[in-house]
């Protein structure tokens, strides 16, 4: 009982040295795990980073080597394209060289070439004076052509002027209109009319209109009028295509004569042209031209316009018609007439006495 | 009957478009005679007056005529066509009512008649539908009358030539394509062969037919040109016809625009010094293309202008300058005289040395010139004056030019003095030195540099003794001086 009590007595302090002795154990132990995890890691931290360490090693070794085989690569590419401008720089180069050179010489000779710029000149003014002679021979030629041919007209009408004055020719009897006597020599006109034959009639006669009938339709089916070309068509050229007639049927037809019906075989106007003959053999025979009047003064229908000098206002006048010399009978110095003392002419002593007596003089 | 209408084809009427129906039923008449009469009359009608051909076209003759056209003999024909042409001769709109009633296949196929009368007619209606614009010379062309025209031109009859001539000029003026065409029927040799024909009219036509052809483009320029037109060209220079000398030279004109090869061409054949004695001899609107010709030629390349100023050119070009009376001829002159002198010196001094320059300048600065005028005067004036150094041509533009002008000319004294001894004592001597010391200029403009740089070159004595007002500061001097009193 007493260990019991002893026991009990010393439990608190038991139960507090188990406590205390367990904490300090396990401060301890705590101590001691820190301190081995402490180690560990650190051995452990060691260990890693030495294998890191070489794994980054390794890695610079590797890319090293890649590294210098891009670089490598590079360089030649640069190389490559520096030795390529360098060739093309120089090819340039020399390029100009050639080309400045012949620039020079192209502007020199043909350009700018003074000397052949000046022979150019004087080549052209030459032509435009060769070109102006000719074409002053040209107007001359053709203004003495125009000379000639005005002067022929001249000729010409002359000549058929006098063709048709041959008649003023002088005889041996009458000297003509161009050989007065009181001449030296005869007019240039008398020697014209020797030489020119005389003109015949039919010849002056206007050339009838031209009338259109049938037949120059006919002519204008000739050859004549079908478009003629100069040139012909050149012989290589594509043969046409197709069967032809042949060519003497075509021709047959092409050229085949005119058979008119019969309302086109005569003139549309065929009843005028009859009528015209027949008016014109009439008019041969005519004797007078102008048509019969039934009255003798049936043409007198125009009223009778008085002259001016003799009519006024107020009516015609007097003097003219029924009196023709101008008598002022207050004038008279007596009323007996002129007493002739000379023989008179004829016809004064008959004045007043031929004319009717319903006028004034008896 | 016929009588009736030929008397009332010669009367003229007021706006009466009830003719129209009194002619109508002519037409349609049994006598042939009457038929031809009245187709006469209504083209007769129609040829006077617009409103009297709309008055036809809406009294729809057209489709008649067109129908019996094909069917009746050559004297319905002729005036069938000749009622077209009437028609179709006034406006745009006419003619494309011509067209649309189907009178082109007609009128081709009268283009191959025997006739030549008829080939004439229809010719000449196709010619004046063709020559109002490009859609209907097109028409012209499509109904196929091009190698059928090119066929007539070689026929014997002279007037047949004319008209086909004519039309062939009107269907090509109007574009390239058509041009083309028309050179695709083989035009231009024959053109070319009737260049020799001594009919003046014909002439004309011809000319004319081969300067719208040339003047589209480079190639068919040079399709002409190797026609071996050059140089009988240039006999048709001479000719005694005006119109003939016009057409010639706007042919010459059209060819040498287009390249510096064919004015080379034009200048080694001798045609400069023939174009100039045309321009020479004839007045007026005659001129004009020769003097374009000239300038064009001259405007290529500096060779060419030498070229031109050895055979006489700008003498002749200058008497144009003053004494033609039109605006528009004397500003085609100041432009030709521009492009020659504007390449080099030598070149400004041959126009210098005729004394060209005062009579531009006149024109530029007088009022009743016209705008075109003015400009162009102004631009021959400065090329000519950037390059000239010919001194005394100078000299009376220090005196009336205006300010812009003036700075030029000051420019070109201030190049030239600074090397040449003589020049500068001629221009103390002539009074240039006083006159530039008149001038007033901003300080720092252009002006200003050029009248130092000309001060420069003389001794600052001389400078002084000629700025204005010195007069005045000797006497100022003489005032404020005290003599020595001994």
């Amino acid at each position: 009982m007493a260990t019991l009590a002893r026991l009990q007595a010393r439990s608190m302090f038991v139960a507090q040295q188990y406590y205390f002795r367990n904490s300090v154990v396990d401060l301890f132990r705590k101590k001691e795990y820190d301190a081995a995890v402490k180690i560990q890691s650190w051995f452990r931290g060691c260990q890693v980073r030495a294998y890191i360490r070489n794994l980054h090693r390794i890695t610079t070794v590797i890319q090293k080597w890649w590294r210098s085989y891009l670089g490598r690569q590079e360089y030649r590419l640069i190389v490559k394209f520096a030795s390529c401008a360098m060739k093309m720089n120089f090819y340039n180069a020399m390029a100009v060289r050639i080309q400045r050179r012949w620039r020079g010489y192209r502007i020199r000779k043909y350009c700018f070439n003074y000397f052949y710029l000046k022979e150019y000149l004087r080549a052209v003014s030459e032509t435009n004076d060769a070109i102006r002679e000719a074409l002053e021979e040209f107007a001359e030629m053709k203004e003495r052509e125009e000379k000639k041919a005005d002067l022929e007209r001249e000729e010409k009408k002359r000549d058929y002027q006098a063709r048709k004055m041959h008649y003023l020719l002088s005889t041996k009897q009458i000297p003509g209109v161009y050989n007065s006597p009181f001449r030296k020599d005869p007019d240039p006109w008398e020697l014209r009319l020797q030489k020119a034959k005389p003109l015949t009639s039919q010849r002056s006669k206007a050339k009838p209109k031209p009338c259109i009938s049938l037949s120059d339709w006919l002519a204008c089916t000739s050859a004549r009028s079908f478009p003629q070309s100069e040139i012909l068509p050149p012989i290589d050229r594509k043969q046409c295509q197709g069967p032809f007639r042949d060519i003497t049927e075509v021709l047959e037809q092409r050229y085949k004569p005119l058979e008119p019906t019969l309302r086109v075989a005569e003139p549309i106007d065929e009843l005028k042209v009859a009528r015209g003959e027949f008016r014109r053999q009439e008019w041969m025979r005519n004797v007078n031209d102008n048509m019969f009047l039934p009255f003798s003064s049936y043409h007198k229908n125009k009223k009778y316009i008085p002259l001016m000098n003799s009519s006024s206002k107020y009516g015609p006048n007097s003097y003219g018609s029924q009196h023709f010399r101008d008598e002022n009978p207050k004038k008279w110095i007596c009323d007996k007439d002129f007493q002739t003392v000379l023989p008179s002419f004829d016809l004064f002593s008959k004045y007043g006495k031929l004319y009717s007596k319903a006028g004034q003089i008896i | 009957m016929h009588s009736f209408t030929k008397d009332q084809s010669s009367w003229i009427p007021n706006g009466q478009a009830g003719v129209m129906s009194l002619l109508r039923p002519l037409l349609l008449d049994v006598v042939p005679t009457i038929q031809q009469t009245a187709a006469l009359a209504l083209g007769r009608l129609a040829n006077y007056n617009d409103d009297l051909a709309e008055a036809v076209v809406k009294g729809d003759i057209l489709p008649q005529l067109v129908y019996s056209l094909a069917e009746q003999n050559r004297f319905y024909k002729k005036a069938a066509a000749f009622v077209l042409r009437a028609v179709g001769k006034h406006s745009p709109q006419l003619a494309q009512a011509i067209v649309d009633c189907g009178a082109l296949d007609t009128l081709v196929i009268c283009l191959e008649d025997f006739d030549p009368g008829v080939k004439e007619a229809a010719a000449w209606a196709l010619g004046y539908i063709a020559r109002h614009n490009a859609e209907l010379s097109q028409a012209v062309v499509d109904a196929g009358a091009a190698p059928l025209l090119v066929l007539c031109i070689q026929e014997p009859e002279i007037a047949l030539k004319r008209i086909a001539a004519s039309a062939l000029s009107d269907i090509s003026k109007h574009s390239p394509e058509l041009a083309q065409t028309v050179v695709d029927a083989g035009a231009i040799a024959h053109l070319a062969q009737m260049i020799l024909n001594p009919d003046s009219k014909l002439k004309r036509q011809v000319l004319s037919a081969l300067s719208q052809i040339a003047k589209h483009s480079v190639d068919l320029a040079e399709m002409v040109v190797e026609a071996e037109i050059f140089p009988v060209v240039l006999t048709c220079l001479k000719d005694k016809d005006e119109y003939v000398k016009k057409n010639a030279s706007t042919l010459i004109r059209e060819i040498a625009k287009h390249t510096p090869e064919l004015s080379q061409l034009i200048v080694n054949a001798g045609g400069v010094a023939a174009m100039i004695d045309c321009i020479g001899s004839c007045k007026g609107n005659i001129r004009l293309p020769g003097i374009m010709m000239l300038g064009y030629v001259a405007a290529h390349s500096e060779n060419l202008a030498m070229a031109v100023i050895i055979s006489k050119g700008v003498p002749q070009l200058s008497i144009c300058l003053s004494e033609e009376p039109e605006d528009h001829i004397k500003a085609a002159a100041a432009w030709a005289i521009g492009q020659i002198g504007r390449h080099t010196p030598e070149h400004a001094r041959a126009v210098a040395v005729t004394n060209t320059l005062p009579v531009l300048l006149s024109l530029y600065m007088s009022t009743e010139s016209s705008e075109d005028l003015q400009v162009k005067s102004k631009k021959a004036i400065k090329n000519i004056l950037q390059k000239c150094t010919y001194l005394p041509a100078l000299e009376p533009f220090l005196y009336d030019a205006p300010p812009n002008i003036l700075k030029h000319v000051v420019g070109q004294f201030s190049k030239v003095l600074p090397h040449d001894s003589k020049a500068r004592r001629l221009f103390v001597t002539s009074g240039g030195l006083k006159k530039v010391q008149e001038i007033k200029a901003e300080p720092g403009s252009l002006l200003q540099e050029y009248i130092n740089s000309i001060n420069n070159c003389y001794p600052e004595e001389i400078v002084r003794y000629y700025s204005p007002g010195y007069s005045d500061t000797l006497l100022q001097r003489v005032d404020s001086y005290q003599p020595l009193t001994k």
